[in-house]
């Protein structure tokens, strides 16, 4: 498997830590109430198809990702650095 | 028999070896297979569960009956094919599963148990009594089953791995690979042409043609004066991964004698932009009552002994087949003087001219000959036929090898015309497949599928290319009637490697075992070795017909990786030995050694577990010497495995505020911290103390085992969170070298090195110092209890400070310090390690719950607040204390008194212990129901594995010195 | 002037030379991170004259990950622009050259190492083996920068690839 890393470019699986779903950085408010954060922590689909999820370029930049991929073919669809996401935390 | 003339071997180079402890000849160029034909070796291997006598039935790495073990210097590899295996001057083989020989084997008892040894055997016999299963049924199956065995000696032989990356991975050097690589080659893109055999060219090699080794030659000698192509003969692509990544195996020394450091095999992983599959096919056998004697072989096998190797299998050849292509045997086998016994077509319409006597309609229904094929009978258009033979060929047609194309679980498409199995387009992305493995079966339509998948392919990385002239090549039409199985009341197999005949796979049918896949484990075809490369194809179509479905519809079992069988040691390349993980020195290793300190691994890292004096003869007498040193006088430890993260920007302040649940901002310059931090999840994620070297300057430290962990949680949090903060941070754990001194002497050793000396230093706090003429970073924090600092210097100055430290330690009375003191003098502390925040531990459980503080948000906040996360049914940390001097282990569970000892009474479980030299008592760090309620109270500690069952007191973790006197002092 | 001694990753560790190919640990000087705050990057760029492009190297700058990058030397003021840290003792420094230099490190990194797909003052954020590491294309081979602490290991494992490619190379037939 290999995943293009937004800054160095198409690496080897190896150099990428899996973190799991992009729910992740959907962080409720303070004050949420605990639904919110049990939906964030535990909550997860499970999806035949394209799927979101973070992987972290451990042993190289250090930058964090989103990598949009396809668990049924595999395709890897898109890769954009989390820090400069659209939509992101200000 | 060697026939003069013939085959690329090279007969200036005589080689000896040996089978079976006799001696050998062969030449250079040779498999074992091919020299142990040419000696007219028959019998090779016996039969995987009926001990039946085999020889060769292929020429190429699926050969399911003759493989060996072959003995190198330390090594011994089972199962090694003979089609494949080169020879080499000295190597030994031997046969294997048969005892005492080869020729006597007593387990070919097996054979006449044959009725009772029927699919689902295991399952049907040894269901019960359930005590034997593990006793006696497992140990006998396994002496009498099974192929090669292992040395049960630790692998000392080397093996590698390496990375390549092309545009274009050619897989397979026939006329499809050749003509597609050098399509590619001519055009400029960057290929690698992998080819499983020694020599390249495939087929043509092997089958007479016209368009032979010549040919090839010319072509490999233009292709390798091309810098933009790289041939890698002997190395067979085993897998095909995501995104372009294949797997492939490289035979490097298994062909030559051991060398130093020179690999067995090296395993590569090939990145490639596209990829052709021209794996070619592989030739069926038909399955006949006793269609496994050695002496029959497939014709295409025939064909590469002759034209490859210069030996043919036989005196007297018959062939039996179903199709036209087969018949090129024995046309040249005839050609090569060899008498051809008889052509034996099952099909009614087939030509009968031949320079040999053929039988139309014809079916072989039993053959003769113990240790080797004498005679066959059967029926043809004419009646009853018997023919004295030693070598009968067969042939029920070709098999394309998709299992590449199909590693990503995609199915192969059955084409009736050819009645084979053929890959679909797109089955891997990228994968292009071309001649024979794609169903062109001619060369010439291989050549130019070859050359049109390479166009295609190149086309998709977005280059041109132009197909080349090409040479004219046979192009005769493909032409058979399927033919499985020829009816017969006795057994004819077709899983050679794992002895399943037809009547097993009917058996399986009848009772349920329908599908493909049930049908495959219920018999066992295709799980040995060759993976059912001679026999999924022929074995699902018997079961289609046992069931009255149509092949396409009962389907293909799944095609795994690895095409053949890879080495563990292949696979593991690299991570033998010191390659298994790296290994983390401090700068005061050498120091330590000296010093005969023993080394323990902490994480990746070396530490020393103590320094033994002359005279203390266990670990025990030096740490607890090391302990009432340091409490005592002044003691030396490198803490340098700390991780160090330097935080700065304008925005460190409210950065550091967010991850640790207590505050950062209000810390003055100067001044020294503990923090906690948790995971979102609410749980412990590390602790440490992060000192504030500027107004926007913090140096966070972490623990050892964490250090990583945290790096990757802070980069998270910023740049999931607050990307937008001013604040960078990087880790320069290994910039400094930093040692703690520790005890009542600890200010007095460090004035003796310090450039000027300190006085009022306050606990908490920090300070840029000079220590030799070298800056330094000072801090007052401790992990001993005792009046502690640690003292920090560029890495480089480390181990020279070290021994500085210990020599003016040593003339106080102190010294160095190892692990097991420090972990002694913690725990005496009521400290905490990650022996106590293992992941399953709140703030709450630690006694810290106050440290989330309730002004702020943080990392971790809102879910450390959920219900079941604090109260009273949490098990708290506590101090325990046995009420005798029995000694205690972490890992033991506690009970209260009078509770009966099972998993529903469980009050909570030790994390840590140590003997207190001190207090002269064992203590335990452990975790208790509503612990921090029940000090004074008394817990039964049950430990099972060590025998120990003894009373505690629960205390307050903090044993000594509660008030923190020795600290502030 | 330091009344202690100054020891290397790999002191007293002589080169070693096979096949025409030399490993040997390098003295590469002071190292200094420069990390840019968000929005500065085009004003330390200023300052430092320059700033390298994703996996390039640019005169004594090195690229090391998002908006930063190490200084062979030592930085000028940039407070207020970036994190500034000192790194110098936190790598060792391997210098790799001659003709195996490439063959040998893809061995090691999954990265297309051959001078058309790697040239000179081409750099990677890239893991050795196990461990991460920052390596540099140069006019002959590489430097490879190495947490200081895994020097050795780093040290074993080029050694053992280099040793492998020789006994290779002289085991052609």
């Amino acid at each position: 498997m290999r995943l293009t890393c937004p800054l160095c470019g198409p690496r080897d699986r190896r150099e990428f830590y899996y973190s799991g779903t992009e729910d992740y950085l959907n962080r409720p408010p303070e004050g949420a109430p605990i639904e919110a954060w049990d939906d964030m922590l535990h909550l997860r689909t499970n999806p035949a198809g394209v799927t979101k999820d973070l992987w972290y370029h451990e042993t190289g930049c250090g930058s964090w990702l989103l990598v949009t991929r396809n668990t049924v073919t595999h395709a890897v669809l898109a890769t954009e650095l989390v820090a400069a996401r659209k939509g992101g935390a200000a | 028999m060697r026939i003069a003339g013939k085959g690329l071997i090279d007969r200036t180079k005589p080689v000896t070896f040996t089978f079976d402890g006799k001696a050998y000849s062969g030449f250079q160029g040779d498999t074992l297979a091919s020299a142990l034909m040419a000696n007219d070796v028959r019998l090779v291997g016996r039969s995987f569960k009926y001990h039946r006598p085999r020889g060769i039935l292929t020429a190429g790495p699926e050969e399911p009956n003759a493989m060996v073990e072959v003995l190198d210097g330390g090594s011994q590899s089972p199962n090694t094919r003979a089609t494949v295996q080169e020879i080499y001057d000295g190597m030994a083989a031997q046969s294997q599963n048969r005892w005492p020989s080869l020729r006597y084997d007593l387990l070919s008892i097996n054979d006449l148990a044959a009725p009772f040894l029927s699919a689902g055997f295991y399952y049907k016999t040894f269901m019960w009594p359930r005590a034997f299963w593990e006793a006696l049924y497992e140990p006998i199956i396994r002496r009498a089953a099974g192929l090669g065995r292992l040395k049960r000696q630790i692998e000392t032989a080397s093996y590698e791995k390496a990375f390549a990356f092309c545009d274009l991975l050619v897989i397979g050097s026939g006329p499809a690979g050749l003509m597609a690589a050098l399509t590619a080659a001519r055009a400029g893109a960057d290929v690698i042409l992998a080819e499983q055999d020694s020599l390249m060219g495939g087929r043509l090699l092997s089958d007479g043609g016209t368009l032979g080794a010549p040919w090839v030659e010319a072509t490999l000698t233009e292709l390798r004066a091309l810098p933009n192509v790289r041939l890698m003969p002997r190395t067979t692509v085993v897998g095909a991964y995501d995104q372009g990544t294949y797997a492939a195996l490289e035979r490097v020394g298994l062909h030559r004698p051991a060398a130093p450091h020179l690999p067995r095999e090296c395993f590569w992983r090939i990145v490639a932009g596209q990829a052709i599959l021209a794996t070619g096919a592989l030739e069926r056998p038909i399955a006949f009552e006793n269609n496994d004697r050695p002496g029959i072989m497939l014709a295409s096998a025939a064909l590469s002994y002759l034209n490859r190797f210069g030996v043919v299998p036989g005196q007297k050849v018959t062939l039996f087949a179903n199709n036209d292509n087969a018949r090129h045997a024995a046309r040249q086998l005839m050609a090569a003087g060899v008498q051809v016994a008889a052509i034996l077509d099952s099909r009614a319409d087939a030509s009968s001219v031949e320079d040999c006597p053929v039988y139309l309609n014809a079916a072989v229904t039993d053959t003769q000959g113990r240790h080797g094929l004498t005679q066959i009978s059967g029926t043809h258009a004419g009646g009853a036929f018997q023919i004295d033979t030693d070598c009968l060929l067969m042939s029920g047609g070709w098999n394309p090898l998709v299992n590449i194309a199909c590693h990503q679980n995609a199915r192969p498409l059955w084409r009736e015309d050819i009645a084979a199995f053929v890959p679909q387009s797109g089955m891997v992305p990228g994968l292009h497949a071309a001649g024979a493995a794609n169903g062109a079966f001619s060369t010439q339509s291989a050549l130019r599928e070859g050359a049109d998948a390479a166009v295609q392919a190149l086309a998709a990385l977005g280059r041109s290319a132009t197909a080349p002239d090409l040479p004219q090549a046979e192009d005769a039409p493909y032409r058979l009637q399927p033919l499985w199985a020829v009816p017969g009341k006795g057994r004819a197999w077709l899983d050679f490697a794992n002895d399943v005949t037809v009547k097993d796979v009917k058996l399986a049918a009848q009772e349920g075992y329908t599908s493909v896949e049930h049908m495959k484990r219920y018999t066992t075809q295709g799980m040995a070795p060759d993976q059912g490369k001679n026999s999924n194809v022929s074995a699902l179509a018997v079961l289609a017909d046992a069931t009255g479905r149509g092949i396409a519809e009962t389907g293909t079992t799944t095609f795994r990786a690895p095409f053949t069988p890879v080495s563990v040691g292949a696979m593991g390349a690299g991570g033998q030995g010191a390659g298994f993980a790296p290994q983390r020195y401090m700068t005061s290793d050498q120091a330590s050694r000296d010093r005969g300190a023993p080394m323990v691994e902490a994480g990746l890292w070396y530490r020393p577990s103590y320094f033994p004096k002359p005279g203390e003869t266990t670990w025990r007498q030096s740490c607890d010497r090391e302990v009432l040193m340091v409490r005592s006088a002044v003691g030396v430890a490198d803490v340098s495995t700390l991780g160090k993260i330097d935080i700065q920007g304008p925005d460190a302040a409210r950065f550091l505020d967010f991850v640790y649940t207590n505050t950062f901002s209000t810390l003055p310059v100067g001044r020294v911290r503990y923090g906690l931090m948790l995971r979102e999840d609410g749980f412990v994620l590390d602790d440490g103390t992060t000192a504030r070297l500027g107004e926007n300057h913090y140096l966070m430290t972490t623990t050892t085992a964490a250090a990583g962990q945290v790096m990757r949680h802070l980069d998270f949090v910023h740049q999931a969170y607050c990307p937008t903060w001013q604040v960078r941070f990087i880790s320069v754990t290994e910039s400094w070298a930093q040692f703690a001194v520790a005890g009542p002497l600890a200010k007095m050793l460090l004035n003796a090195l310090l450039d000027e000396r300190i006085e009022d230093f306050p606990f908490m706090t920090h300070a840029e110092v000079s220590v030799e003429g070298v800056k330094a970073r000072l801090f007052r924090i401790s992990f001993s209890g005792e009046e502690g600092y640690e003292i920090a210097v560029p890495t480089a100055y480390g181990e020279a400070l070290f021994r500085d430290l210990l020599a003016k330690a040593e003339t106080l009375g102190g010294g160095a310090y190892g692990m097991e003191a420090l972990n002694v003098m913690r725990i005496e502390k009521g400290f905490i390690t990650h022996a106590e925040i293992h992941g399953r531990i709140t703030a709450f459980d630690i006694g810290l719950g106050k440290m989330v503080a309730a002004k702020k948000d943080c990392i971790g906040k809102a879910a450390s607040q959920r219900p079941g996360l604090h109260g009273p049914e949490r098990e708290q940390m506590v101090g325990l204390r046995p009420l005798t001097k029995t000694e205690i282990g972490a890992g033991a569970h506690l009970f209260n008194t009078g509770d009966k000892v099972e998993r529903v009474n469980d009050q909570g479980y030790v994390t840590s212990v140590c003997w207190s030299p001190v207090l002269e008592s064992y203590l335990g760090l452990a975790f208790l129901k509503d612990g921090r309620a029940r000090h004074g109270q008394r817990v039964r500690l049950v430990d099972h594995m060590r025998k120990t069952d003894v009373l505690c007191e629960v205390t307050d973790p903090v044993f000594l010195d509660p008030e923190g006197a020795k600290l502030r002092a | 002037m330091p009344n202690l001694i100054a020891k290397s990753a790999l002191f007293g560790r002589a080169p070693l030379t096979l096949s025409g190919t030399t490993l040997a640990e390098a003295q590469i000087g002071p190292i200094t991170s420069v990390a840019a705050f968000r929005g500065k990057l085009a004003k330390v760029k200023k300052v430092l004259g320059g700033f390298p492009a994703p996996n390039t190297v640019s005169g004594n700058l090195i690229w090391t990950g998002p908006e930063q990058a190490f200084v062979l030397g030592q930085a000028p003021d940039l407070s207020g622009l970036a994190a500034v840290t000192d790194q110098t003792g936190g790598w060792a420094a391997l210098r790799l050259s001659g003709p195996l230099a490439a063959d040998t490190l893809m061995r090691l990194y999954p990265l297309d190492l051959r001078a058309a797909h790697f040239p000179k003052d081409t750099c990677a954020r890239a893991p050795l083996g196990h461990m991460q590491s920052i390596l540099i294309a140069e006019e002959t081979g590489f430097l490879i920068l190495i947490f200081r602490s895994m020097a050795r290991t780093a040290w074993h494992e080029i050694e053992t690839a280099l040793q492998t490619l020789t006994a290779r190379s002289s085991a052609e037939i």
